[in-house]
């Protein structure tokens, strides 16, 4: 991917830069692949954010469950899909999060692509 | 000697996987979709195919951004799905075919091709999710498979150039398997949907009416949209349509598309389905 191609609204595109930012954020996410891993995680988000050495500020971003700080700070959405379904936020959810809708909204939106 | 029988296209949505465990395909929501696919079933029932190319892309069951191949291929002779941490039922083993698996693996080099061999590979429901659309119950005329795995997670991804001739590749290696196989060759994911930033729920009838058209016919001209433009038209996860690409190239060039189905919304995505037969 060239990066000097216009931005696109929304869009952050997971090349190099962004993948070696976010590496313990998803690596983390990526270890909720195994049960035993998000029953750890759920006991003591602290604790597992150490075992991967997540930045301050991904930590925070966990912390406050905010999906759009998590990708700012080098998440990729199919690890962080792993950490949505620990939270038991599904995608429509997540994407009206990040486009500050409710779920019924953001869910009504993608009716309306439809028609 | 192998001959390609058809190729087949199928959105890989996770929803479609809970959908078939709640045995939603005659609710209204799902009803449109599910309807695309019986004859697609007919036509496989009919042609009972011995071997499916499963061309689709791993969501990080597998491959972890420690090691990323762009194009990787299954060479075992089983091939397992796993937990992926949200919760669709796990399936039980695929049977794969791992002799045409290397035959393919020592063709696609000798063309340059310079392929991942995978002797385990986990496979996602990238992979899973078509088979349950195609062959639902799994029976007797259920084809072995070969994953065909391309990266579509870190940019980055192969260009859509690479990836018909990858597909030109794998259907010259295929054509060139010594033993009697009918094959199909699955290219899945897509079209156009985004879950991150704040264009999530980014769909686009037009472009992907416009791929699924260009696909039958003219899919040289699809070679020409950058990655860039695919993902400005197609959503940040519509670069999945790289896969078709793939099927696509694995084709001879004259196609009748027998059957298709377009249907927005299936989750975030406008979902496509296609049979091509080979003429």
């Amino acid at each position: 991917m060239n990066m000097q191609q216009e931005p696109i609204f929304g869009t952050t595109i997971f090349d190099g830069e962004q993948a070696m930012k976010g590496y313990a954020l998803n690596k983390m996410c990526f270890s909720f692949n195994d049960k035993a891993a998000r029953d750890e995680f759920v006991v003591d988000e602290e604790a597992y954010f150490g075992k991967f050495n997540l930045t301050e500020v991904q930590k925070q971003a966990v912390r406050e469950k905010n999906i759009l700080g998590m990708i700012e700070a080098g998440g990729n959405i199919y690890y962080l899909a792993k950490l949505a379904g620990i939270y038991g936020l599904s995608v429509q959810d997540c994407g009206a999060q990040q486009t500050g809708m409710t779920t019924e909204e953001f869910k009504q939106k993608l009716l309306e692509a439809g028609e | 000697m192998a001959e390609i029988i058809g190729g087949l296209t199928s959105s890989h949505i996770p929803a479609i996987g809970n959908a078939i465990a709640n045995g939603l395909q005659d609710d209204p929501y799902w009803k449109p979709f599910f309807d695309g696919f019986p004859p697609i079933r007919n036509w496989l029932g009919e042609k009972k195919p011995d071997v499916a190319i499963m061309i689709y892309n791993d969501h990080g069951l597998n491959f972890f951004l420690d090691k990323m191949p762009t194009f990787a291929i299954g060479a075992a002779h089983e091939y397992h799905n796993a937990d992926e941490g949200w919760g669709i039922p796990v399936m039980p083993p695929f049977q794969g075919d791992a002799k045409m698996s290397w035959h393919i693996i020592e063709q696609m080099i000798e063309q340059e091709f310079d392929i991942t061999s995978c002797q385990e590979v986990k496979v996602d429901h990238g992979f899973t999710v078509p088979i349950q659309l195609f062959w639902p119950d799994r029976g007797p005329d259920m084809p072995m498979v070969i994953p065909v795995c391309a990266n579509t997670v870190q940019h980055p991804i192969p260009t859509m150039k690479r990836c018909f001739d990858f597909g030109k590749a794998l259907g010259k290696a295929v054509r060139s398997y010594p033993e009697n196989k009918r094959v199909v060759v699955l290219g899945t994911g897509g079209l156009s949907h985004q879950l991150d930033g704040a264009r999530a729920g980014f769909i686009n009838r037009e472009f992907d009416k416009m791929c699924m058209e260009k696909i039958v016919s003219a899919p040289e001209e699809l070679t020409k949209i950058s990655r860039h433009e695919l993902i400005k038209q197609a959503g940040a996860q519509g670069s999945e349509f790289i896969m078709w690409m793939m099927m696509r190239g694995a084709l001879p060039a004259n196609v009748t598309a027998l059957h298709e189905n377009y249907h927005i919304p299936i989750s975030n995505t406008g979902a496509g389905t296609m049979l091509l037969e080979c003429q």
